[in-house]
Parts: structure tokens; sequence; C-alpha cells
């Protein structure tokens, strides 16, 4: 018989829970819900558009009550549980219902705080969390006109703009001087208050209500100073407080919520709690983001695996308030150890402040313009070291080098029919239609629903900030402790040090060893630990085609059309006569569509049948030419320009310097495509600071410009160091392509690996330490060993090139009765 | 009735992996799931017509090599959210032979 589980809060936290657990296909528990309101669960976050009518009721469900039944889940809902018998192990409803329960799961959320003064009991005084009372304050704004707002933090503001779009005069009465201080400096606080004044509510600040006055129905508020204003609607906004009542009466133990361990468990072990309600490690949390966390690791214990612990949440807001954009992360105001950078230009209403300690940041307030509030809270988040980018860092990511894209376009400034995605066209009105009609609440998911950035990923910030927008936080983890995908709990870095400490040298001892929820991994992972596995024990690992992206496992790059490409290795760009006319003759033989020159100098053939594949790759090998893995995650070109040998102005022989730096290095993989550049001369006519490891020739010798890249985010390259000899080129290309090899995540090119790591990381790796660049130098070499082997010739062979053919009906033949 | 047709051995598809059959019906892609399962799919994606033969095959699932659709080998419909539909063919293994109906 299946086991009992009991949930108590048919809310967000609590229902995300039962859906992380029915995603990891758990068939543990039978399952029933209570929740005190009489609906399916809604998505809370959104109650402010349902308020100033943006939205629906019916927009914000995010399961219905068939949901519940298809899934077979018994819910109870509109009724409320009263208590919680320990002893006989079953929760009683107010209604008389019980539930006997194996395990019980609280997801009590929150109260608001009702300021204890008198006359707070009167009706017209209402809170601001659940339905009913956005539908209470819908009903007085139909009938009244005076509404006083208590509290000017998030919930208040968004409360307040609601009821002024409702028709009604509105006066927000905050305690403190400035406006949401919790998440607001004082600059920030000022210029909010200015907009939102310029939209008709009214302020008062520093004001402590002392009574609420009327007879049947709230008339007005008076204050300390003895002041009075009328009201017929009074929305309490002053905070809330975690619902741990029923878990006090049961004698759990709690503080200011229900103490839970990093499993999500109570003092009870067979209880469980997530949400509002909690309070873990000393902190409660009343933001998406940290519940979701929750949910997934108490979700992955009731199912009994057994692994992922909940560490607590760095968190960001932002105000859902349409057409205000408002940006806050960690600590803001920062102490006498910090250091603080503030861009301020009141008069286009722009304000942003960021936070230091030791060059990395520790918090961040925007106004005005907060397109990079995800990217300042990823560096957050990561502990990143942003010392090499402090000068510009509040001018954007998009200044640091970017295609043109974002930059002045603040989200909540654009139009809905405004392009966010290039690449798949969606606009920005369908990106917020499918957040608030499906409820997303992870980039993930908005990818999954919409395909917006889900291609090159170049709109990725602008898409995190709609979410930001809709839903209040962004729910994603930071890059350090994210799963590499959901088949497992370990993140990259994780992954990487078991395959190394542990020495896994196969895909399946990996899975194995690191608890894969899978039975063989996804399109995500699998390719991920096949390099990680070739890339730390290249003599060991064997290479697992299964697990390569088609263009790895084809040596050719599929087109749209099913057809390939192939490209022909090309040493530095310097080709001969001899090597044109083969090229030419395979074109003419396997009546090649399209011959085209590539951006990194070699010919390629486009639109080549895959049965063609074996024949063509022997004819180009018989005429000394091998594969030039324009498909891979692997050593693409190294473009150069004339150099020396022929150009007045150049300093060095940057052809040959070319030639030597793609022999050496063909044929590696890396954990994404590695291009390379050579320039004779400071004119760089070779492109190379646009490129992963770029080498310009200067008088005395070479500099050696590392991380940079022309794709979807242009970014220009950091000056690694100045070197002498072409041998000492080699060398520390060698030792780069290693410290990349063995340290970036997979699908990670150099760029924004040392935008993660830090330039002075690298070079103290590899330009300080002399000794560990010799190392690292070796390290290649010994992998080169293994890995420089041309992939075209190793599958002409009679047996290889029967894959590349299909398979042939043998028999045909009735169904026997038999 | 339809036709059972021969089309190979079982070991001429790699495991986690896949082959295509020019049929009358057209090009089929047979997959061999780690599980050992054969499977027989029509040999277009129903996003963009993409290969799935060509496609990385984990558990009963292939992902098209185009766009990363991942489609259901046991019944061909795309995974949520994504929608389509790639025919399905009955496919028996009988002594390592490979039989598909039509």
């Amino acid at each position: 018989m299946k086991e009992k589980l009991v949930l108590i809060g048919n809310g967000m936290a609590g229902m995300r829970t039962v859906e992380e657990l029915l995603k990891l296909g758990s068939d543990l528990y039978d399952i029933t819900v209570f929740g005190a309101e009489p609906h399916g669960n809604y998505n809370r976050i959104l109650l402010s558009p349902v308020l100033s009518g943006e939205a629906q009721f019916d927009d914000i469900v995010l399961n219905r009550r068939e949901w519940y039944a298809e899934h077979g889940i018994t819910l109870h809902a509109g009724s409320k549980v009263v208590k919680i018998d320990r002893t006989r192990r079953q929760v009683v409803a107010e209604d008389g219902t019980t539930a006997p329960y194996d395990r019980l799961l609280i997801a009590t959320g929150s109260k608001p705080f009702i300021l204890p003064v008198p006359g707070h009991t009167l009706p017209g005084v209402v809170g601001f969390r659940d339905i009913a009372d956005v539908q209470a304050m819908l009903d007085s704004a139909a009938s009244h006109r005076h509404a006083v707002v208590i509290g000017g933090g998030l919930l208040g503001l968004e409360a307040a703009v609601g009821l002024v779009k409702r028709g009604m005069k509105v006066r927000v009465v905050h305690l403190s001087d400035t406006l949401m201080e919790r998440q607001l400096d004082a600059a920030a606080g000022t210029l909010l208050q200015k907009e939102l004044e310029g939209r008709g509510v009214e302020f008062l600040m520093g004001a402590k209500t002392r009574e609420i006055i009327g007879r049947q129905r709230v008339q007005g508020v008076v204050f300390e100073d003895g002041r009075e204003i009328s009201a017929d609607l009074v929305v309490m906004a002053a905070g809330i407080r975690p619902d741990i009542e029923l878990a006090k009466g049961a004698g759990i133990h709690c503080e200011r919520g229900i103490v839970v361990n990093d499993t999500m468990q109570t003092y009870d072990p067979r209880i469980y709690a997530v949400g509002e309600c909690v309070q873990h490690r000393g902190q409660t949390y009343g933001l998406v983001a940290p519940l979701f966390e929750q949910a997934k690791v108490c979700a992955n214990h009731l199912a009994k695996f057994g692994i992922g612990r909940y560490q607590g949440s760095v968190t960001s807001t932002k105000l859902k308030v349409s057409g205000v954009d408002v940006f806050s992360a960690g600590d803001f105001l920062g102490g006498p150890e910090s250091e603080q950078i503030v861009y301020r230009d009141p008069g286009a209403g722009i304000y942003k402040k960021v936070v230091l300690q030791d060059n990395r940041i520790q918090g961040a307030v925007l106004y005005g313009n907060t397109l990079d509030g995800a990217w300042y809270f990823q560096l957050m988040r990561d502990g990143a070291d942003v010392s090499a980018f402090r000068d510009q860092l509040l001018f954007g990511q998009a200044h640091l080098g970017d295609a043109g894209h974002g930059g002045n376009s603040p989200v909540a400034m654009m139009a809905d029919s405004a392009e966010v995605c290039g690449c798949n066209g969606i606009t920005k009105g369908a990106i917020v239609e499918a957040i608030r009609a499906k409820g997303l609440f992870t980039l993930d998911e908005v990818r999954a629903h919409t395909k917006a950035s889900a291609s090159c990923g170049g709109c990725t910030g602008l898409v995190e900030q709609i979410l930001a927008s809709v839903v209040g936080s962004d729910a994603s983890q930071g890059e350090r402790t994210r799963p590499m995908c959901p088949c497992t709990e370990h993140s990259h870095d994780e992954v990487r040090d078991a395959i190394r400490t542990r020495h896994l040298t196969s895909l399946e001892q990996t899975m194995r060893e690191l608890d894969w929820r899978t039975p063989d991994g996804c399109p995500s992972c699998r390719p991920a630990l096949n390099y990680y596995l070739l890339s730390t024990w290249p003599a060991e690992a064997q290479d697992e085609s299964a697990s390569r992206f088609v263009n790895e496992r084809l040596h050719a790059n599929i087109q749209k059309d099913r057809s390939y490409t192939v490209v022909p290795r090309i040493w530095g760009g310097v080709t001969t006569p001899a090597e044109l006319r083969a090229i030419a003759d395979a074109a003419e033989k396997y009546n090649v569509p399209m011959v085209k020159i590539t951006g990194g100098q070699r010919i390629d053939l486009v639109g080549v049948q895959k049965e063609q594949l074996p024949a063509m790759w022997a004819d180009l090998n018989a005429a000394g030419m091998v594969s030039g893995h324009a498909y891979g995650k692997a050593l693409r070109t190294v473009k150069t320009c004339i150099g020396s040998q022929f150009c007045r102005f150049g300093t060095q022989d940057s052809v040959q310097m070319g030639i030597d730096l793609e022999k050496f290095s063909w044929g590696s993989w890396t954990p994404h495509k590695f291009k390379m550049a050579v320039s004779g001369c400071p004119r760089n006519c070779a492109e190379a600071t646009i490129k992963d490891f770029g080498v310009v020739a200067v008088d005395s010798g070479w500099e050696l410009h590392v991380g940079g890249n022309g794709g979807v985010k242009v970014r220009v390259t950091d000056l690694l160091c100045r070197v002498n000899t072409s041998a000492e080129v080699l060398e520390y290309c060698g030792a780069f392509m290693q410290l990349y090899r063995e340290q970036a995540h997979y699908l990670e090119r150099t760029a924004p690996w040392i935008e993660r790591v830090g330039l002075d990381y690298v070079k103290k790796q590899m330009v300080d330490d002399a000794a560990n660049r010799t190392a690292l130098y070796q390290r290649f070499i010994e992998s080169q060993r293994i890995a420089q082997n041309d992939p075209w010739a190793e599958r002409t062979t009679a047996a290889r090139r029967a894959e590349f053919m299909p398979l042939t009906v043998t028999k045909v033949g009735r169904v026997s009765a038999a | 009735m339809n036709d059972w047709i021969t089309i190979g051995k079982l070991e001429d598809i790699p495991p986690q992996g896949a082959r295509v059959v020019q049929t009358a019906a057209g090009e089929i892609a047979v997959f061999r799931a780690r599980s050992g399962a054969v499977f027989a799919l029509d040999n277009r994606c129903p996003h963009k017509g993409g290969p799935l033969s060509e496609g990385i095959v984990f558990d009963h699932h292939v992902a098209c090599p185009l766009h990363n659709w991942k489609i259901s080998l046991e019944s061909g419909e795309a995974v949520a959210p994504d929608q389509g539909c790639a025919r399905r063919y009955a496919v028996r293994v009988d002594n390592g032979v490979i039989q598909l109906q039509l």
C-alpha cells in the first residue's frame, strides 16, 4: 500500500513541492491537499495585476480542480486545518474532515501583519494576501472614494497603484522616511516617490498610525501627531508574518517561523515544511525564488532520493508596477568596509548604485533602468571579481561589448509588439502573456514555452528582465550551484571534481557514482560528461559517439535540409594550387551545390549528402588534406594576415606563426569552439582581438590576447602578456588552452569563462606561475598525443563507410497467423 | 493486414543510436535504446522536418538535431510544451532480426 502524504496549504510553495515530486516520477504517495481558500492553486504573485485590472483571476490560476483529479490528488479546498494530531498522525479540519498521514508537509504561508491599533477589526480594513482581499478592495473601489494604504513597502505600493487605477483617491502612510526602505536607499526611494506621486498616489511619510476610526465601517485614520484623514478603505500592508499557529499548537519547534533543517524537515522527522512559514538557518523568505528552491529539495527527500540540501538563498526584488523599473539585491546600503559606485541622472530618472567589497558585488539598487539587474545579481551570487571592468560596471553589460542590443531599452518602456528574441521572433507581449497564462517562474520555463532566448541566448538578459518585471524576482539559480541539467543535483564543477578525484572514466560509471536520476542522461548532460571525461582522462576515457551531437559524430555540420558541409583544414589560411584543384575536383565530382569561403579563411563545401561524406573525405585525404573541425567544440581555425614575408608593414612572420599554431593545436577538443588569429603588426588585419586566443606581432615579439568573441556578444580580448619568441607563443597557447579545457564549463566560451573567473586568475595560473604554465603545457601535449588524429581518415575504411549508408529492406512478407 | 518487412540485424544499429531504412512508406528511422528496446518512427521531426535518426537517443526519447525538440520513441509525440507527432511503426526483433510493420 502507498504511504499517505498530506499537504496543509494549497499555495505556491506547497503545490510546487507536489509538482516537483510528480516530476521526479515518484509514485510513493497517496496525496491529500488541504487549502483554506475555496479554489485551486493560484499565482499569488500576480494579485497586483488582478487588482489593477491588467489580469483576471482566471489568468492566474496555476492548477485547476481538474488537475488535482487527473493526478489522483484529493483536494479539500475551503477546508481549513485546525489541528495536527502527531500521536495519531492525522490532521483535522474545521469542517470535521480528518486525514491520516505518513508524511506531512506544512505550507501554511504567511499572514499580513495587522497593526493592533484600536479599530483594526472594523469592516473596510483588509490585508493584501489573497484573492478575497483583492475582491474586498474591488468592492470598496466600486462604491467608495478614499483609500489609505498603511505601509510603503513592495505590497503597499502595488496595492496603492492598483487602487488608483480603479479610480480611488489613495494615500500611502509610511512609518519611515524612505519608501521600500528594506529594498531601496534614500536616493532611489525619493525617485520612486516622485514617480508614484505623478501617478496620483499621495504620501504621508514618517507617519505613525494611532487609531482607525468609524462606526459601522472604517471612516478615518488618526496619527500619533493628532492628524486625521478620512478613509473608506484601509489596506494593511505593514509586512507579513509566518503563519505558524497550527505548527505551534502541535508542539513543533517554532521561532519566528517553523524551524527546518537543510532537508526541509521540522523537529518531527515525519513533518516537512516549505515556504513563507519556514525559518531556515535563521532566515525567513517571502519571495518566490527561495520557495521554489526549498520545494525542489523537499520533493527530492519525499521521493527518497536523499540528495540535495537547501542552503539558503540570495534574493533580489523587483517592484511589479507597470512602467516603474526598480531593482534591488543584497546589501545595497553597504558598511564601513565596502565601497559604492553610483550613477545618477535625475533628469532622466535614472539611478544606479552597486556596493562592492574587495571588488565583489555585495548588493545593488537600480532605478529607472534595471536592464543590468540580472547581470549584477549573477555576478553577486557567483562572487565574481569585477576589478577588470569596474570602471565600466555601471554602464552595464552591453557597454562591455555587445552587438548593439539592449543598452537603452528598459523593459518597462518596451512596447508589447517589440521583438525580444530575434532568432525566434518572440515579442515582449508574447512572453508576458506566457508567463501569466502558463504560470512560468524561471528562465528555463520561459525558454521551454516561448523559445525566447532558447537559440543564440543573446536576449537572455532581456528575457530575465521581463520575467522579473512580471513575477517580481528571478527564480533561477546561480551558475555556481545550478545543477548541470535536470538529471542531477550536481553542478558542472562538482561533476568535474568527482571525475577527477574519484577517477571516473566512463559515462555509465559517472552517472552511477553520482546518482543520476535518469537511466542514461539527456542531450544536455551526455555531451558535457563525454567532454569532461575525455579532457580529464585523455588516455583512459573512451569517446562515446552516442553522446556526441550529430556534427561531432559525423564530423560535418548538419544543415536544415539534412545535408552536410565539408571543410578541409587549410593551415594558417595558406593553400596551394594543388589543394585548390583537389577541392574543385571534389566539388564537381560530388555535385556540391555551393562552394563558400568561410569567415575563418577556409573553403566550405556546402550541401553534401551523408552517404557521400566518406568518399569525399578519402579524395581530400589523398590530396594531403585533413578535417578542418569546422563542426566541433574544438580548435577551429587560425586566421592570419600576410605578415613580414610580403607586407611592407609586417613586423613578424604571422603566416608561419599561424601555421605552427594550427599544426600544434588541431584535433584538440575544448569546452566550446576555440578560434585563433595571428596578425603581423598592430594594424591587426587578422582581427586577432576578437578571438579566443589572439596573437599580435610587435617589433620586439608578440602580444598574446585572450577571451575575445565576435558572435552573439562581441567581446574584445584582454591582453594576457607579451613574449619574445615563437616557441613561447606555442607554450602560452598550449597552457591557455589547457587551463580553459580543464576549468571552463562545457559550452562556455573563453569570453564568459574569463568574465567568471577573472583575468587576474588566468594570469596567476599561467603567466606568473612558470612551473604551472609548464605543467599545463605538458598536459596539453600529452592530450594532443592521443587526440591529434584525422577523424576523416579513420572513417574511410569499407567497414566504417557502411555506417553512413541506409539499411535496406531484405524481405517483405505477410504476417503469419501464428 | 500489413506487411512486416525485414530490415537487418539488431547489431546493425549502434546502441543509443539509429539507422535509417528506405521503405515503400518513405524514410524510417529505427532506434535502439539503452534498454535494448527497438523503435521505428518516420524520419522527420514534426517541427521542421529534421532527421530524427541523427539525434541523441536517451531513455526512450530522441532529441532532434536541428532544434532540439524531444520526441518520445514510444509514441512519436513531441514532449510538452512542444506539440506534434512523428508517425510510429510497429517493430519486432526475432532472433536478432529486426522487422517493421508498414
